[in-house]
């Protein structure tokens, strides 16, 4: 058993059947995801990102190849909560208050209530939320919502955070805050993080690695590895700054170098 | 801030008032001044003293269809409850009970009641809750079983990225959206309830509660009297509306409507 991948994908694909047709949504992906990394995965709609993002959480299976999450199966990954996960709407549950969202996934998995309050104060400061403890999801906006489900994907402290379009719903402006925020909480917890996005500044600002992938069927295109400096010290300052916009530039090429001939894809989250 | 919360419930509180006071005063009148014979409809002034002298008459007539329409509300929102749950997991017994339950649904449950004089004798209440729990019966699995079902993709999805047995995630997500639902099915349930446990009575059993009271006191000529019982009969309605109702709201809690 080896431990050297947070995530390791070998040729997989998966093919979805609707009726007579069948939709490839993965071909042959391969990808490997190194403890402690950032890496975005970005493309049109349909390119299989988001099915690419539920395979490495188990929450899908792909029809060939391997998805292993640090050495072991991804459903074991998952049965072990090895990953903490956030997607594009909050997810919140209605009837439950900031903290005792934030205490689900360590309620279910019964950590003993001492440590479980003392946990949801840590995650509450973490994400800035201190004052909101008691306050139902309704009370809150869009950006605030986000950040709970956040603190809710890292309650657990996992080595791997899987995020889908987790800003997708917000203004630019709570999504630039955002992700200044993550960047710090993915520095603070040394956690690998799989980001799915379709904003090229935003893959950008927050990865060490990002995977352009292209759609029908879904393919990685190329990997570009980025060079923007320790993610402590990326902050407002690094979005005005030459480097990242060469690297905005590298990234839309690679993801507009198919040509003009890119299809309208389909929604396959 | 609390001044206009304040002036809110005034707003709310006060038009109606005005509104059923004026109503009463012109009944008054009318029927004063017209000379309404008593049978055809009395003054809200001789009925208010039947309800004055008899106060404890009616508290008890009260008690009696009250407590018939609360033994058969909990007992049918029981009995809804876990069969909805039951059909929530097992499709093939929601399929054969969606048909009974269609019938449940239709049939006139206080037309039974006197078939059900004759199995538990005349002198029970048992009849009356019976009817009671029927029509409670209803509401309150529809409502369950479609709040059971309404459990968010999301919601699902995340309780398999945590892996939780099948019994935490109902525990966790699926009771609790739930909820909501069921409660709004006892409170359109207990107006059924006080209803049917009222009616059930006209059709026989002993002559206690307030509907036996108001045929007799209107086959009596007591005609004032009949109509006390029916204020009594409203406050009862009213009760179980406005208790369901404060559990409907607090179990709402922090949603969106």
């Amino acid at each position: 058993m080896s431990d050297a991948h947070a995530v390791q994908i070998d040729a997989v694909s998966r093919v979805f059947a609707s009726g007579r047709r069948t939709v490839t949504a993965l071909d042959d992906v391969s990808l490997t995801v190194a403890p402690g990394e950032f890496v975005s995965l970005i493309g049109p709609s349909g390119c299989g990102k988001s099915t690419l993002l539920r395979l490495v959480a188990d929450l899908d299976a792909p029809s060939a190849g391997t998805v292993s999450v640090f050495g072991k199966t991804a459903k074991q990954a998952r049965l072990d909560q090895d990953y903490g996960i956030a997607f594009q709407q909050a997810g919140l549950l209605p009837w439950r208050t900031v903290a005792a969202n934030i205490a689900l996934p360590l309620e279910l998995h019964k950590a003993p209530a001492s440590a479980r309050r003392s946990r949801v104060a840590e995650l509450l400061a973490l994400v800035g939320l201190e004052d909101f403890a008691g306050h139902y999801p309704d009370q809150l906006s869009g950006g605030m919502q986000q950040r709970v489900a956040i603190a809710r994907a890292l309650a657990e402290k996992p080595r791997l955070l899987l995020m889908d379009e987790p800003f997708g719903a917000l203004d630019e402006m709570t999504r630039e805050r955002m992700q200044t925020e993550l960047v710090r909480l993915s520095a603070e917890t040394g956690a690998a993080v799989v980001f799915v996005t379709h904003s090229i500044p935003e893959a950008v600002f927050l990865s060490d690695r990002v995977v352009v992938m292209s759609p029908r069927p879904g393919r990685v295109t190329r990997v570009i590895e980025l060079a923007l400096g320790p993610a402590a010290e990326r902050g407002e300052r690094l979005r005005e700054s030459t480097d990242f916009y060469a690297a905005v530039t590298a990234v839309r090429e690679a993801l507009h170098g198919e040509g003009a001939a890119l299809p309208v894809g389909v929604e396959t989250r | 801030m609390r001044s206009s919360r304040l002036s809110a419930v005034w707003r709310a509180v006060v038009p109606p008032v005005v509104f059923g006071v004026l109503l009463i005063a012109a009944w008054q009148a009318f029927v004063v001044g017209a000379q309404i014979k008593p049978f055809l409809l009395p003054a809200p002034s001789a009925i208010w003293q039947m309800i004055h002298q008899n106060p404890g008459l009616i508290w008890r007539a009260s008690l009696v269809t009250g407590g018939n329409a609360l033994v058969g509300l909990i007992a049918g929102a029981l009995v809804a409850v876990v069969l909805a749950a039951v059909a929530a997991a097992v499709r093939v017994i929601d399929h054969l009970s969606a048909p009974i339950v269609a019938a449940i649904a239709v049939l006139p449950i206080v037309a039974v009641a006197p078939v059900l004089y004759t199995m538990f004798g005349a002198g029970s209440q048992l009849p009356r809750q019976i009817v009671a729990g029927i029509a409670a019966f209803a509401p309150v699995f529809l409502n369950t079983l479609r709040g059971l079902r309404q459990v968010r993709p999301i919601h699902r999805e995340l309780m398999t990225a945590y892996a939780a047995t099948p019994w935490q995630a109902t525990r966790a997500v699926t009771l609790p959206g739930a909820l909501p639902h069921l409660f709004s099915g006892v409170n359109v349930a207990a107006s059924l309830a006080v209803i049917s446990a009222l009616v059930a009575e006209y059709f026989g059993g002993p002559q206690t509660g307030l509907g036996s009271l108001i045929t007799s006191a209107a086959a009596n000529s007591g005609y004032a009297a009949a109509w006390a019982y029916v204020v009594g009969a409203i406050i009862v309605g009213l009760v179980f509306y406005l208790a369901t109702l404060g559990l409907e709201r607090a179990v709402s809690r922090g949603r969106v409507a």
